[in-house]
This record gives C-alpha cells, structure tokens and sequence, in this order.
C-alpha cells in the first residue's frame, strides 16, 4: 500500500474495506501470472462480498493456472473524493495495483442503478470509457449478472457479455484470452473469435438503426457472429464449482454469514419478477452435497450464520432431508440457520416454528397487491388466507412484528385494488388481536411499497410504467386509509424507479446519457446519500431523449425489443400468452402443477428440467 | 479466565474494535475452539478486548480475555492453531492461563511519529522537548459533556522525543491508559495547540507494552 493511501485510511469512513488482507483472500505471484483480471462489483464493499456470484467466480478464474483474480468495489463518497484530489487511480485489493494496469476487467451487474458506477469506476480507474476508444488487448470489459439480458445501455462501454450463468463461460473466455495475448491477436481479432463462445456478445458487432418515431427498425449483425445469443447455463450443480474457502471480510459487510444456493431457476411463474423467468430452468442439487458444502463452509469461514438462498426455498425439493439433518448441526455448533424467502405453506410453518429454537428471525410476507384479483392477475400464488393463518400462528407463538411489501402501478390496477391493500392490513391486525399471547408490547405492521418497473423477459415486459404522478396519487390514497397506530408505511420515492424502469428497457442511446450523468457526478444511485435525480433529468435534456418513451409509453407486441437479440430460454410466444392470462385474470398453476411450456427446457442437453 | 497477547499490525491497523472482536470469533471458530457464550436472548461468544485501540493504530501489546468451553487444550497449541486462522498483521504472541485483573492495569508505553515531509524543521525537537517539560499543558477533549479542557502533563509518566530519521521525530512516552486516560494522539495534539508551526504533516501512534501503577509488565 502506498504511503499516500496509507495518510488518507485515518481521513474516510470504514478504512478496512479499502485494504484487502481478508481471510482466504487469493494472493499470487505475479511473476507466474499471465493473465491478471480486475473483478469490479459496482458498488461498495459490503453489498459485493455479499454476492454469491461474485465469490463462486472469484474461486472459479483463481482456479485456473496462470490467472490471478482481485477484487475491486466503487469507493464510497469520501474516498472517492480523496482520490481524485491526491490523482490517485481505482485499485484492485489483492495486489493494490491499478486497475488500468490489468489485462481484463470485469464487471458483475445485478441491477440497474449500478449502471453509473460502471461508467464512474472507469473514469476513477483512468481507462477510456468506450470501447472504440481502446486499442489492443489490454484493459478488455467484459460484464455478465442479471443486467446483462438487457445490455444495450451499456453497449458503448463494455467490449463483451457474458450471458447467463458463469461457471463455465468465464473460463473458456479466459483461456482464449491468455491465447490471445500469447499469440499477439489485434482486440479485433480476439473479438471475432470470442464471440463464437455460446453466450458471448459483442455489442460493436451489431449495429442498431431506429425508425422515424425512434423505435428500433433493424439490426444488422456482423458476417459470421450470432444474431441471438442464447444465455449459458449449468446443468449439473452437484458438480459444479462452490467455494467452500470463501473470503471471511474483516469488516461487517450486509450479508454477513455463509451462504449456500440450494437450487436454481424458480417454478413460480410471478409475472412481474425478471429472475423468476431468466434464471430458469429449474436444475436441483442434492442434500447430501448442500450438507457437504454447508459443514465445509462454516467450519473454514467460522461463520456463526448460514443463509439456505435460492429464488423461494419452500420449492426446494429436499428441504426437509437437508434441514433434517442441517438443523441438528447448526444448534450443536452454536450456529444460525437461516431460511429466507418461505412460503407461507404447512411444511414452512413447522419450519420456522424448528427454526425457532435457534433464534426467532422476522415475519415477511409479499404479497405485492392487496386484492385476490390482481395477485391472480400477477401469478402470485399466495391466498389471504395463507398469510392469515402463518399471521396467527406466528402471533401465537410470540411473534409481534410483520413485514408487508406491495407493488403500485401493476398492470390493471385500480383504487379498489389499492384499497386492498389496507384492508388486507387490517385482516392482519384482527388476526394479532384475536391471537397474540402478550398484548402489551403492541403490534408493528411495516407496510412498504413500491413502484412497479416492469423488466424484460418477464410477461410484463411491454406494459407501460404507470406516471410518477399517478403513482404518489396511489400512494397518498393508501395512507389515508391507513388508521391504525400498528401502521408504519414507507413507500419508495419514484424517481429512482422511473431511472430504473429507463435504464431496464433502455437501448444503445442511453449510454450516452450515462456517460453525461457520470460526468457531473451521478453514481452511488442506490444509495440515498448520493442519489441525485437532477443530475439525470439534465442528462436526458442534453442527450435529447425523454425518459417516458421507455417508461410511460410501453412497448407495441410487434415493435422490436432491445433485448430481442438475447435468449434466455422463456420464448417471446410464452410471454405474450402469459401476458394474455393476466389481462384475463387467469393464474398458471406453478411448474410442479403441470408444465407451462416456457422453452427453457430445451437449454438443457444432460438432465432434464426439474421443475 | 485465559488470556492472550496479541499484535495488530500492517494492513490489520485499520480493523475497527468491534470487526476485531468478530474476527476473534471467527478465527476460534475456525481453529476448532469452542469458545463458552454469554446468557442472555443473542448468546454471543466470550471474548473481550481489554483497551480498545483506535482504527490505524498499531500495537504490539494488545490483551484478549477469553473462555473455552470445556476443552482441555495446551497453551502453544491455542497459539498455533489461531495464528494459522487469524489474518496477516494479527498475531498471537502468548496466551496465559489466567490474566491479573484489569483494574491493576494503568500504564502504556507507546510511540508517536511525527512525518514531516520537508524534512524536521530546525528547532522542532528542541522546542517539543520543551513543551513536554512544562508543569501543566491543557489540551481540548471530546467527551459526553462536549469539549473539555484536560492538562495531560500529570498523564505523562515519562517521555522523550528524538529524531528517529531526518523526516520522524518519535515521541517515546508511558502514559495512563485507564483512569484516567490519556489517548497518545493527544501527545500530537498538544503540538499542534502550543506550537502550531512544528505541526507535523502526519502522526501515527504505536503501542509497546503495557504496565501495571508500578511499572511492572502487565498480563
């Protein structure tokens, strides 16, 4: 570290996660090393040691002979301002080299408002932000996570994505890349032949041309490169990489516990949710193996909490084997177990009553709408009477505290529905007075909603946003209605989510729009602390483009999508015939009922679907 | 209860307080130490950090009171199997069956660097050795009732001030380090207050060793 660095730790806020040095953090030899990565999560420390998938690929490139992988977060304000008054450049942990020193950079996205801190940390790493704009091999982006099923936003910055899930795609990129550099390749020629690895997409090789109203009319693709990319999946989980020796941080991060992904895909089907669709299909791992890996976790990170993650663990097939024989463990070693994402089902009631002896964790429910008519129209497959009788029974059993999240502006939503919501409220508070077991410490009802976006590849991903307007005017009618003194409401500001909804359906001209609002100092738009709307709505006045077109407008059946060229598995056919079931009120019964014929399936080449 | 002796040094200086105290209870977790757990609704594993030492400050005398459950197990073998699960700059440097109780502690031997990067100016050491010398020297303090003048000198049990290079001075000074307290960043302090242009560009502190009211090695 150097001395400058060393002056500035005392001056900024939670110095350790500026330092590396964490337990089982991976060091190597330069000198054996011939290709170096720069692994950027775009946001701070503390959410990015929370990601899994940061820490599975982190284990996967430093898997690989002659590949060192470090790690790089965005720096919070203070730093930042630090270092662009000391001129001092983004660095990477491990090693504390610059990050413009390093032969490729990448990037994992999880959600839209890191966009800017993408663009930030380039600018903050002293690499030219386009990718036209940089010659040669050296300092190649390449981005994958969720986002990256809409990267047209980020077209101009990033030289290729990676699609779907990485376990085996980051490594075949790798070594074509340690040939490239070996062999002396022009980045045009790397290019060409990276592309042909299934699920690689080079944005400079497709062309866009958008018609008079300014919808996309065409796309010409480059001679020889894929017109549609379709996402890369693991098949076989059981076998595939899971870092038991994950990095213990020497700081509090957000999720700070081991951590253990029980299966993938989700067999729900809610309308609205992007990683319901876009991380089918549904592939399983055993509870023999997830056992395996939980002991061998918790014993090397000495974590004295567990979290079982998936999109909704009640689906897990072998939840009861692998808490069988989890729970058991986890109250011998002093340990927490944690089960987020329950349903409120009878195997999940007797679950959490188990869990309990461990420690009482919170009471969540989502039911995202108020009436049975647009949770139907959402496929949101939880009853008011399911969230009443898991009320009860948590009431009961000493619970005062609940925690309810709803979504305004769904598709067909009216007053009635919003009003809903309070009455749905009220059935829970009826509940608490009609079972708890100690009134005097009162009730709490956190009520929280927010604003709608719809995302693409889900069946939603036509609809219009509703106005921010209408949406407070939603809000406001939901809080007068709210009489009780259990109440606490928190509904989220709309701004953010109207940036959201841009930047979720966005095409290429976004990224210029990007690059202006960085330029003036927009980043950390996650954070409230930093988030800075003005900065963006000048941003869209000096690009010429109005947000509303990707919000309020919605999108024709018919019109081409920025994301048409990325395949994730659900075809276009099964969206729109979901689209139509919910303007018809008319759920579709979850995978295990019956398969509804999304496509995903057929991504798969060894084992079959096990939805 | 045990007791060990450990230092924090390198990158480890900017692990806060409370991180240092999970990190403990990682590392005994993870070197196969069970350790006992406090009662109470959120049972917390017991181990406790006698002086908490500030984010940046190194020390090599760091004491950590801690409770095995039930096993037997040497006082070297507690030492190697937490050093192999502790992260670089935290080291165990002695574990002791039973420590002497905490309120005999009372003195701190430590250092202050004082980096002036144009070099130590003509004067400065003459003239800090001369400061120190005073009968009183009232320095402001950050308390629970606002800003309080404190006068540090009857803190000081002894100090000296040299050239350590041709940018340091180092300050060597035994302080109280319990009741009262005297943090030696305010040794710093008291320079930049009396004599503003010997003010060094950057300070840090490190802590040697650790003393009972007598002046005997405190464990």
């Amino acid at each position: 570290m150097t001395e400058l660095l060393q002056r500035l730790l005392p001056t900024v806020q939670k110095p350790a996660r500026y330092t590396g040095g964490e337990y089982n953090e991976i060091k190597k030899d330069p000198k054996d090393v011939r290709v170096r990565i720069a692994f950027c999560f775009p946001d701070t420390y503390e959410i990015g040691m929370s990601n899994v998938g940061m820490r599975i690929l982190y284990g996967v490139m430093n898997n690989m002979e002659g590949v060192w992988c470090e790690r790089v977060f965005a720096p919070w304000g203070d730093m930042e301002e630090a270092m662009r008054r000391e001129h001092i450049p983004l660095w990477a942990l491990e090693s504390q080299d610059p990050v413009k020193n390093f032969d490729m950079i990448a990037f994992t996205i999880g959600y839209e408002m890191c966009y800017s801190n993408i663009v930030n940390m380039l600018r903050l790493s002293g690499v030219p932000l386009h990718s036209n704009q940089r010659q040669g091999l050296k300092n190649m982006v390449f981005a994958g996570g969720v986002c990256a099923f809409n990267p047209e936003p980020l077209a101009d910055f990033v030289d290729f994505f990676a699609l779907g899930e990485g376990e085996e795609i980051t490594p075949e990129i790798i070594a074509l890349y340690d040939r490239a550099k070996t062999e002396n390749w022009s980045k045009d020629e790397f290019l060409l032949e990276v592309s042909k690895i299934s699920g690689v997409y080079v944005p400079s090789f497709h062309s866009h041309e958008y018609d008079g109203e300014g919808k996309l009319k065409a796309v010409t693709v480059r001679e020889g490169t894929p017109a549609v990319i379709t996402k890369r999946i693991v098949e076989d989980l059981d076998h595939a990489f899971w870092p038991t020796q994950m990095i213990v941080p020497s700081t509090e991060i957000v999720h700070d516990r081991a951590n253990l992904e029980v299966f993938r895909g989700c067999v729900r089907g809610c309308r609205f949710c992007q990683a319901g669709f876009s991380c089918r299909p549904v592939r399983r791992k055993s509870a023999d193996v997830l056992y395996r890996q939980a002991v061998e976790t918790l014993e090397d990170s000495g974590n004295n909490e567990i979290t079982l993650s998936s999109l909704s663990t009640s689906d897990y097939r072998e939840l009861k084997e692998l808490t069988d024989t989890l729970i058991p463990y986890c109250v011998g070693n002093k340990i927490n177990l944690s089960v987020p994402s329950l349903r409120a089902d009878n195997f999940s009631r007797e679950l959490m009553q188990r869990l309990q002896t461990l420690r009482k964790s919170g009471l969540t429910f989502a039911p995202e709408a108020g009436t049975q008519r647009l949770r139907d129209v959402i496929n949101k497959n939880l009853t008011e009477e399911e969230i009443l009788t898991t009320c009860a029974n948590a009431f009961s059993g000493g619970w005062n505290n609940v925690k309810l999240y709803f979504m305004l502006g769904l598709p067909t939503e009216t007053d009635e529905d919003v009003l809903g919501i309070a009455e749905l409220v009220y059935k829970v508070i009826k509940t608490w007075q009609a079972n708890a077991v100690n009134k005097k410490r009162g009730l709490r009802v956190h009520v929280a909603t927010a604003y709608f976006v719809p995302k693409p590849h889900t069946p939603f991903q036509w609809e219009k946003q509703i106005e921010p307007a209408e949406y407070l005017r939603r809000c406001k009618l939901l809080k007068d209605h709210f009489y009780s003194k259990s109440i606490e409401y928190n509904y989220h500001t709309p701004d953010l989510s109207r940036l959201e909804a841009v930047m979720a359906r966005g095409d290429r001209r976004l990224c210029a729009v990007i690059e202006e609002a960085t330029l003036h100092g927009a980043r950390l738009d996650g954070w409230d602390e930093y988030f800075r709307y003005d900065l963006w709505l000048d941003a869209f006045k000096t690009c010429g483009i109005d947000p509303d077109y990707y919000t309020v407008r919605g999108f024709d059946e018919d019109e081409r999508l920025p994301w048409d060229h990325i395949d994730v598995g659900c075809s276009k056919a099964f969206l729109l015939r979901e689209r139509q079931r919910a303007y018809e009120a008319q759920i579709t019964p979850d995978c295990r009922h019956g398969c509804a014929g999304c496509g995903a399936n057929q991504l798969l080449k060894e084992v079959p679907c096990d939805a | 209860m045990p007791r060990l002796l450990f230092e924090k040094t390198g990158n480890a200086i900017w692990i806060s307080h409370l991180d240092l105290m999970r990190l403990f209870q990682r590392s005994f977790k993870r070197s196969g130490l069970q350790l006992t757990h406090t009662q109470g609704f959120n049972p917390r594993p017991s181990v406790s950090i006698a002086l908490p030492l500030s984010v940046g400050v190194e020390s090599r005398c760091e004491l950590l009171d801690f409770d095995l459950d039930g096993q037997a197990v040497s006082r070297e073998e507690i030492k190697e199997r937490l050093n192999a699960a502790l992260v670089s700059g935290v080291r165990v440097l002695e574990v002791y069956e039973d420590g002497r109780k905490l309120k005999e502690l009372s003195l701190l031997k430590c250092i202050v660097a004082l980096e002036y990067d144009a070099g130590v100016p003509e004067g400065a050491l003459a003239a800090i050795m001369k400061l120190f010398a005073s009968a009183s020297l009232n320095v402001q303090k950050k308390g629970k009732n606002g800003v309080v003048e404190q006068d540090i000198i009857p803190m000081i049990r002894s100090i000296q001030a040299y050239k350590a290079d041709d940018h340091t001075i180092e300050l060597e000074a035994v302080v109280c380090c319990q009741n009262p307290t005297l943090n030696p960043a305010q040794l710093c302090g008291a320079i930049s207050r009396y004599l503003p242009q010997y003010q060094p560009d950057f300070s840090k502190c490190r802590r040697l060793e650790l003393y009972d009211g007598q002046g005997n090695i405190f464990r």
